[in-house]
């Protein structure tokens, strides 16, 4: 390679090079340096040592907020797959028209053009005492008077997070289903195998790879979120992303915040390397 | 012979499009039946209502006396090899021709054991285990064909199954499907544009176009008598002239590019149709002087190298024909500009019907 090539290729890799550095590399440096740290009341002072994480893993009450984060985030995803996944195969398989289909498709994905605020926000007034919800059931004499049920708890959560992550799972099974030859399914029929066994035996298979991307997406997006919680959560609704956001704020437990963050980070991290591992195997398939 | 397939007055159209017209065709117990034409004549769309993937807009499907028009392509004993092979990505090569079978409900072992069979019968018992994405084209061929053969159907139907293979591997594959048809005695019906694969598998060839059956026969006829100047321009090469047939002093004549030589039996005097002979029927003298009677003088306007023949652009004047000349070796390579007699004999000439417009 030749010194002007050297230089453009240079020129050319610095930028996200040096931004992948100074916003993700040093941010995780400092988040690490924190971790170590110790609280002092009512501060905390430069320190080498492990009480943050041992307080993370002894402390009933953080092992408790991660574990119903990930139960969270684990019903999240598979409530948004359950419902993404009946939509997408209608799309690919059962609309003819491609601009009906576009416009279907386009009715899932356009809202994350809307603040994510905002739309977190709509299941409020969806769910509160005041909500449609109620005034639906009150018209229909269900409900005598308005019922304060629907909100302030995990079921509103988890109601109003896969609403907000729907689309991550839409467009990968979508994308997954529709590079399906159409041929197979014809095979499937021309061997014998009737519409049920040939979805059971050829078109769900052949979609996990779309499932397994969407459900991480939707995992880890949940799994950080610290807006629903605060929304339409209830006492019993912290999430894990609330609990450091709070030692960054209020508790100015900064120590305790970063080594929880990195906690989150590697549990996170954890999670897409398998994903990673899987959708791997579902490679080369369709060479 | 018992006929295994008949088809009556079979008509699919797609929306104002008219994909197959009207066509009755039957097909006997263990023939090899191929449907030839240019893209979009019908041929696949026909082939896709035997198999059941289409519905007919009307007319009726017999398999073997049972009236099948309307039954879907799971419940029909006839199998398809498909075009892009469409092998189930997902499962093995043996899982693959075994799935039908597993479905059914067979047991393991028994599937295992057919599906080797008919991996074997395509020479690929020892990639039962492997993924199909690792095997090459020719192979991945023979699995879907395995894969369609498996469950024995009434009828074996092939969608262009070669047309994604390289000439060389074409040519092997078109050698062992016609060995497996004679070996199994299934009854194939192979669709291909291809005229030589048609040509050297088939028993008999249904040339269409537009929708319609334009001729069908087996190869032999197809070549030697080919109806119409579409089913001889798209089945070999042929030269063409239109002429008057006109009385000479040796009998009946047509005019070859202004050129009389005798006309073939079955035209009377006076009667104007379109005649034909094929490139390797003429007869190739080098020189001034040859000729004798049906003789068509001209000059090497352009040469074509094939190998084992060269093909000859003939200028006769007042037009041009192609005739071919076996290389045997001896006679050294012909120069444009070279004088040249062909001998067309009355024998060799075909009367070509004029053509329908399709």
């Amino acid at each position: 390679m030749n010194g002007a090539l050297r230089l453009k290729r240079a020129l050319v890799l610095s930028p996200p090079l040096l931004w992948t550095f100074l916003f993700m590399f040093v941010p995780y440096a400092i988040l690490l340096v924190y971790s170590f740290w110790q609280q002092k009341y009512p501060t905390f002072v430069p320190a080498f040592q492990f009480g943050n994480y041992v307080q993370i893993f002894t402390d009933p009450q953080y092992f408790r907020v991660i574990l119903r984060t990930l139960k969270i985030a684990f019903f999240v995803s598979l409530g948004a797959a359950l419902v993404a996944y009946p939509y997408a195969y209608f799309l690919v398989f059962r609309v003819r028209k491609p601009g009906l289909r576009l416009m279907l498709y386009m009715a899932v994905v356009a809202p994350l053009w809307v603040s994510y605020l905002l739309r977190a926000y709509t299941w409020k007034t969806i769910l509160g005492t005041t909500g449609i919800l109620n005034s639906f059931l009150m018209s229909t004499g269900i409900l005598s008077e308005p019922s304060s049920v629907f909100l302030y708890n995990q079921t509103a959560m988890i109601v109003t997070l896969i609403y907000v992550f729907i689309p991550f799972m839409v467009m990968p099974i979508y994308a997954v289903l529709e590079k399906i030859p159409h041929s197979l399914k014809e095979a499937s029929a021309d061997l014998g195998v009737g519409r049920v066994r040939t979805f059971l035996s050829v078109t769900l298979p052949l979609s996990i790879p779309g499932i397994v991307a969407g459900f991480t997406m939707t995992f880890c997006l949940t799994f950080g979120d610290f807006i629903a919680p605060f929304l339409v959560g209830g006492p019993d609704g912290q999430m894990i992303a609330n609990v450091i956001a709070s030692q960054f704020g209020a508790s100015l437990n900064w120590p305790l915040g970063a080594a929880l963050a990195l906690v989150m980070l590697m549990i996170v991290l954890s999670i897409i390397t398998v994903s990673d591992k899987f959708e791997r195997l579902g490679q080369g398939r369709f060479a | 012979m018992s006929k295994i397939i008949e088809i009556e007055n079979l008509t699919k159209t797609f929306g104002k499009v008219v994909g197959v017209d009207d066509i009755s065709l039957s097909v006997e117990q263990g023939e090899f039946v191929t449907l030839l034409g240019p893209s979009g004549c019908g041929k696949s769309t026909l082939l896709r209502m035997i198999g059941g993937f289409e519905e007919p807009t009307s007319g009726r499907i017999l398999l073997d006396g049972q009236d099948v028009t309307h039954v879907p392509p799971s419940k029909r004993a006839v199998n398809m090899v498909f075009q892009d092979y469409a092998l189930f990505p997902h499962l093995s090569v043996g899982k693959n021709v075994g799935y039908g079978l597993r479905v059914a409900g067979m047991p393991r072992r028994e599937v295992r054991e057919k599906a080797l069979e008919a991996l074997a019968l395509v020479g690929l018992e020892d990639r039962f285990d492997a993924a199909p994405h690792m095997l090459s084209g020719g192979q991945r061929q023979r699995v879907a064909l395995a894969r369609a053969i498996v469950r024995r159907p009434k009828v074996l139907l092939l969608d262009e199954p070669l047309s994604a293979l390289d000439a060389n591997l074409r040519e092997q594959m078109q050698v062992e499907l016609k060995a497996l048809h004679t070996k199994m005695g299934l009854t194939f019906i192979l669709v291909t544009h291809d005229q030589t694969e048609a040509l050297t598998m088939s028993d008999r060839i249904v040339v269409m176009r537009g929708g319609k059956i334009v001729q069908m026969g087996s190869p032999v006829d197809l070549y030697e008598r080919p109806a119409t100047s579409y089913v001889a321009g798209f089945i070999g090469s042929t030269n063409q002239f239109r002429s008057v047939v006109a009385t000479g002093p040796t009998g009946p004549q047509v005019q070859c590019f202004g050129q009389p030589i005798s006309a073939p039996a079955g035209v009377a005097p006076g009667q104007e149709a379109l005649f034909g002979f094929r490139p390797e029927k003429a007869l190739v003298q080098f020189g001034e002087e040859g000729g004798g009677p049906d003789t068509l003088r001209g000059s090497v306007a352009d040469i074509l190298y094939h190998g084992q023949s060269v093909r000859l652009m003939i200028d006769l004047g007042a037009g041009e024909v192609l005739v071919d000349l076996p290389m045997s070796g001896s006679d050294g390579m012909p120069q444009v500009g070279d004088a040249v007699s062909l001998r067309v004999g009355a024998d060799k000439i075909m009367v070509l019907a004029d053509e329908v417009a399709a």
